[in-house]
């Protein structure tokens, strides 16, 4: 039995449908929710999170994220929220301040795409100091001597890349995944999740069998983006249920 | 002036790289530091630099422009003359001769201009290498005739539709294609920007430009200049230019920004007179944001100029308040563009002509037996399309 993650782009389409969506997420057993912050130029994405981030940064800003996750935890005290963002919007809040802020909003763990802990010494000290965790990704290209690196900066859990790629969604889940995550799991006693381009029960399953936690995103910000002309959230629904099911029969 | 920590210079730099380019940008470091002291390397550069790219590019006294401006001397640094008609192709040279070292077979790159797109597709054609280029969908429609070159030298040329569809665009994409093949392809990155190592190794490999430059205006002149000038898009010309000069310290160095149509955001590419201190697309530089870090749009007639951040060791020059840094708005740029191809009987590319546009504002300060020494980064037939549109926009006004 493993977690599941789902993830979505705040305020894509808008804050309001976010909110559903999130409450949607949680109700059908979501373990931990990934809050995409959104950026201009999110050039780890695929297609599909890419645009939803670009349309979503028009207006959102990282501090509407931050009062976004406030909103929901009045409601959902201390759910866990993990904020997936680029480096660029921490470093203009000011690296203490956004440490500052994560804490004060109840954000449980960050991950910043764009910045490997070589370049993270200040963001992990700030990060400490006020008791966020950080998440590092470690993917199939990391070296045994970075991958102790990342274990060392990484508090809460790893993140395995399962495919160097972009984010996306891919037909299947890589044949050496199970091999790759055995690695990792020798040299730390970290728990360790497994996203990019799972997106439908068969390779939630598979991944589960791996994995202490499983991230969907792309699949879930797909049918989110589809909301501007369904205006329905059942496919959303619908997906979630099917994720929950296949991580919890392994 | 040294570098404070590997891949840095003062605050500026960095390799703010995600995860999966971390492995293989170490790799590239370490082919790099071996391969820059290896004598079968640097003389296999030597001989294409020499042989395929026609340097040594020679220094011109512009004469006619320096009588008609009535001050400083004016010499003109020829990188329009190699072949393919820009600097580029200098450092699309050493990387090729790196990947093919590295044993990987594709070759990706990104274009703003297109320039640094026709040399990779060039120096991938001498090499028998498969070469995928990325391109802005706006920068294809004004660059058009380069994008029939790199088809020509059989490139396969992608048009990126995100974002504002220019240079920066390009960049992401060239990044997420590399973070996709990581195993066989190698990102010939053309500008001193993006993650450590290369914004030191671009400026390497276009070092020669300044290395020429240096040794021609001492024979011409048995004196140093009094003050270098070129156009700073991403940065790789100006630092090619600048570098080989940092510790003659009565050389005055100045860089030219795109200053667009203005100084409104989205309107302009000066990075050192709209920006502010951010981390894109793999290093920590001045960039044009808005309050909450997300990038700005640009412009800029130059699409070589139109990006939103500045290499990384242009940022310190500034700092350390050795090299200064200026804009210039669209028309001057095109009214230089004019200027020189009457006076001197050479089209300057739009990119280049930002750096003739201030040496023309900057040469009537200087007395005559000053030197101004301008790079001229590259040819200008790439652009006639754009400056006769502008011209017929002018006249009807």
């Amino acid at each position: 039995m493993a977690k599941f993650i789902p993830f979505l782009v705040v305020g894509d389409p808008d804050l309001d449908t976010s909110i559903k969506v999130v409450e949607i997420l949680i109700e059908e057993g979501a373990d931990m929710i990934e809050l995409g912050v959104p950026f201009s130029d999110a050039m780890a994405d695929g297609p599909v999170i890419q645009s939803a981030s670009e349309r979503a940064a028009q207006s959102i800003t990282l501090e509407n994220v931050f009062q976004f996750a406030e909103t929901i935890l009045k409601k959902h005290h201390g759910f866990p929220f993990v904020l997936f963002t680029y480096y660029n919007p921490i470093f203009k809040m000011g690296i203490e301040a956004f440490a500052k802020r994560a804490k004060k909003a109840g954000i449980d763990a960050v991950l910043v795409v764009d910045l490997p802990p070589e370049e993270a010494a200040m963001y992990s000290q700030a990060m400490k100091m006020n008791q966020v965790k950080t998440v590092f990704l470690v993917s199939p290209t990391t070296s045994k001597e970075r991958l102790k690196i990342i274990t060392q900066a990484s508090t809460g859990f790893l993140y395995y890349v399962s495919r160097a790629g972009v984010t996306g969604v891919q037909s299947e889940v890589s044949k050496s995944l199970t091999r790759e995550v055995a690695e990792v799991r020798a040299l730390t006693s970290l728990p360790i999740a497994v996203g990019f381009g799972i997106s439908n029960g068969e390779q939630a399953r598979q991944v589960s069998g791996i994995a202490d936690s499983v991230v969907v995103g792309s699949a879930f910000v797909k049918l989110i983006s589809e909301f501007r002309t369904t205006q329905s959230l059942d496919s959303v629904r619908a997906l979630a249920k099917e994720i929950r099911i296949a991580t919890q029969s392994q | 002036m040294e570098q404070s920590r590997k891949g840095w210079f003062g605050e500026f730099g960095g390799r703010f790289a995600p995860e999966t380019l971390m492995g293989p940008l170490i790799e590239l470091e370490r082919a790099y530091d071996e391969a820059k002291v290896d004598s079968v390397f640097i003389q296999e550069l030597q001989y294409l630099l020499k042989n395929f790219v026609g340097r040594e590019t020679p220094l011109t006294f512009a004469s006619r422009l320096t009588e008609h401006l009535g001050g400083a001397r004016i010499y003109l640094k020829r990188e329009d003359l190699t072949h393919t008609g820009a600097h580029k192709i200098n450092n699309a040279v050493g990387q090729i001769l790196l990947a093919r070292r590295m044993k990987k077979k594709r070759i990706i790159a990104e274009t703003g201009a297109g320039q640094h797109g026709v040399a990779t597709a060039t120096v991938a054609a001498r090499f028998g290498l498969e070469c995928v280029v990325y391109m802005g969908k706006v920068d294809m429609e004004r660059q058009a005739p380069n994008v029939q070159r790199m088809k020509l030298l059989g490139a396969k040329v992608v048009a990126v539709e995100s974002g504002t569809q220019t240079l920066k665009d390009a960049v992401s994409e060239a990044m997420r294609d590399w973070v996709t093949n990581v195993g066989n392809s190698y990102y010939l990155l053309g500008s001193a920007l993006g993650p450590h190592p290369y914004p030191s190794m671009v400026r390497d490999f276009q070092k020669v430009i300044g290395e020429e430059a240096r040794a021609q205006i001492l024979l011409a002149e048995k004196r140093l200049p009094d003050e270098l000038v070129a156009c700073v898009g991403g940065g790789s010309n100006s630092i090619g230019l600048f570098h080989p000069f940092l510790s003659d310290f009565l050389v005055r160095m100045t860089g030219v920004e795109a200053g667009g149509r203005s100084s409104v955001p989205g309107e302009h590419a000066a990075r050192f007179d709209g920006g502010s201190i951010g981390v894109l697309q793999g290093t920590q530089t001045y960039i044009l944001q808005d309050a909450s870090g997300q990038i700005q749009n640009t412009h800029s007639i130059s699409a070589g100029l139109d990006y939103a951040a500045v290499g990384p060791e242009h940022a310190w020059l500034r700092d350390q308040k050795r090299a200064q840094y200026v804009n210039v708005r669209d028309p001057e740029a095109l009214d230089a563009f004019h200027l020189l191809a009457k006076l001197e009987g050479i089209i300057p590319a739009l990119e280049s002509s930002h750096a003739i546009a201030y040496a023309v504002k900057r040469a009537r300060d200087m007395t005559k037996d000053q030197i101004l020494l301008v790079n001229l980064s590259g040819r200008g037939d790439k652009d006639l399309n754009t400056v006769l549109e502008a011209d017929e926009g002018k006249k009807h006004g």
